[in-house]
């Protein structure tokens, strides 16, 4: 048989495997390198810098105080107040996002199955602001919620909850519970979609077993399905605790005026023109994602991605 | 095993579908309310008339010819770079691959306020004035990303053996590329061309900071919610966003039906 004539370039590439994997990568490496990388070294070395007092320019001197500004009380304020919100959002989307995940994991099939799938996937997607929109309609005084309690003669409730002092507030558009319900309503489709990954890798001999050796359905579900769920449990809750601490867009439009991190670094960024200590407090979720990762890693939660 | 669901679960399970999907059909019906000066419930009225007002908002068109714009570009470079990426993480072994995998990543695992903000502290060290191509640049490198995780997923299932077959038969790199691995990667390729798209159409973090005055589609809802002007076009053009990233994530579900890895798993 005639052999082909290739160029000789097809027959570099093919000898030399690193050859061809170098162009491969080279591009990409370059864009993230250059573009990615290059902007977050350079937002980190300006939190090193200070600002001015008095002429409101940046010092560039290499000093800490801008990270001790970060431990002035109403700044540390705004440290504290996001951390719990995030947790409160991540434990309230893991209970939420459980039967959920569990019921499409191991009892929907066929169209049922498609049903969940594109039900979790469909919000997942969908445009973020008209997600926090639709929670303004909902929550508004003359909204859909309050008609709700109105028409069920149940406005006495919904008043008794949000006379609570700090989870309350005069209306619920903005009350911490407001700022709550959107951030989980936004994130819970990432924690969904882990856990059910991790479920379904749960063999059902397994709780057969369980059930076999005498255990309750609730003993089932305790000393079984929830470890092996933990996992997906943990990768959701990076997404969930991640996507709170840095959003500062739901915070603004649904909430109180007490401020979260996103919204102190807008505003520091912005008309404060204090980048310094925005970008101090930027790298406040980067250094509580790092831990948090390092931890969720040991627990094993990336093979549940 | 075909046990019933108990019915708690069930109602819990049913409940949360309906709690993703209410508040976005809620919306729907406010885009045909009579009532324009507050969000009143249930709407006084139903009229087609806000449709008309906002089809003649010349800024609701300039915002969404944005959009389009920023979208296709970035969708494009992040198909490119994405598939390039996964081609090589996914065929070999080699130093370093584990880091490349997690740069990818890093750009939408960190919150979308730290990438904005750095690469705006970027742009003002190298002077650079926010134009159309300062959003592309950000929005591109989030949207690497998706398009790598398809890509890498179907890399892996395409064997390298039929590489191999096609190259000791006598074709060229170029042949092997077209007709080999470009047949078995193609879809997996346009299900996360679609994702980035729906993803890149709808960002608005990092669009904030890297946008000047221009205003994307979203930035023009932001300013809506923050600052009402006329709330019945709002509603329109919510409703048209929602309708819009369907038709992208359901093109992308029937393009990766049926394989193990179904695209959009990792926004």
């Amino acid at each position: 048989m005639a052999k082909a004539a290739r160029s000789p370039l097809s027959d570099a590439l093919w000898r030399r495997p690193n050859l061809l994997l170098v162009l491969l990568v080279t591009p990409p490496l370059l864009w993230l390198g250059i573009v990615y990388l290059g902007s977050l070294f350079a937002l980190l070395a300006q939190s090193f810098f200070s600002i001015d007092e008095f002429s409101g320019l940046i010092n560039y001197e290499f000093t800490l105080k801008t990270y001790g500004e970060l431990l002035r009380a109403s700044n540390f304020d705004i440290l504290l107040r996001t951390i719990a919100m995030a947790s409160a959002v991540t434990i309230g989307a893991a209970i939420v996002a459980f039967p959920i995940a569990y019921y499409a994991a191991r009892y929907a099939r066929g169209r049922w199955k498609a049903v969940f799938y594109l039900g979790v996937m469909l919000p997942l997607w969908s445009s973020y602001l008209v997600k926090v929109y639709s929670w303004k309609l909902i929550l508004a005084k003359e909204g859909i919620l309050n008609w709700l309690f109105e028409t069920l003669h149940l406005a006495w409730v919904l008043e008794a909850y949000l006379a609570i002092p700090a989870i309350g507030g005069n209306s619920l558009s903005v009350s911490w519970t407001g700022t709550f319900l959107v951030f989980l309503y936004v994130w819970l489709p990432f924690m969904i979609l882990p856990i059910q990954a991790s479920l379904e890798r749960v063999p059902p001999s397994m709780l057969e077993a369980s059930g076999d050796l005498g255990a309750r359905p609730g003993q089932t579900l305790r000393h079984v399905i929830l470890p092996l769920a933990l996992p997906g449990i943990i990768a959701g809750s990076i997404f969930t605790f991640s996507l709170t601490m840095g959003d500062y867009i739901i915070p603004q439009i649904v909430g109180t005026s007490a401020r979260m991190i996103g919204q102190a670094v807008y505003q520091f960024q912005g008309t404060a023109g204090n980048i310094p200590l925005a970008a101090a407090f930027a790298v406040v979720p980067i250094v509580v994602m790092g831990i948090y990762l390092t931890l969720a890693k040991r627990a094993g939660a990336f093979n549940a991605l | 095993m075909h046990s019933k669901a108990p019915l708690g679960l069930k109602v819990a399970a049913i409940g949360g579908l309906l709690f993703l999907h209410l508040p976005i059909l809620l919306i729907f019906v406010y885009a045909f309310t009579t009532e324009e000066k507050s969000y009143q419930w249930p709407p006084p009225g139903l009229t087609l008339k806000w449709f008309e007002v906002t089809w003649n908002r010349p800024d609701v068109w300039q915002a969404l010819g944005l959009s389009l714009r920023v979208a296709s570009v970035s969708t494009v470079i992040a198909m490119v770079l994405g598939t390039l990426c996964a081609a090589a993480v996914a065929r070999s072994k080699f130093f370093g691959r584990e880091t490349i995998s997690l740069l990818v990543i890093l750009p939408i695992a960190l919150p979308g306020i730290i990438t904005g903000i750095s690469l705006r502290s970027a742009f003002n060290i190298a002077d650079m004035p926010f134009s159309t191509w300062t959003i592309i640049l950000g929005h591109a490198t989030f949207c690497i990303v998706v398009v790598y995780n398809n890509a890498v997923a179907r890399f892996r299932r395409t064997s390298a053996s039929l590489i191999e077959a096609s190259m000791d038969l006598g074709a060229t790199y170029w042949q092997t590329l077209r007709f080999v691995i470009m047949p078995n990667i193609a879809t997996a390729l346009l299900a996360g061309g679609m994702l980035a798209f729906a993803l890149s159409f709808d960002e608005v973090i990092v669009t904030t900071f890297t946008a000047g005055q221009q205003q994307t589609l979203p930035i023009w809802m932001l300013e809506e919610l923050v600052r009402p002007r006329q709330r019945p076009v709002t509603n329109v053009v919510a409703m048209v966003v929602v309708l819009v990233t369907f038709l992208p994530i359901l093109g992308a579900y029937y393009l990766t039906r049926g394989t193990e890895t179904v695209a959009g798993q990792g926004k």
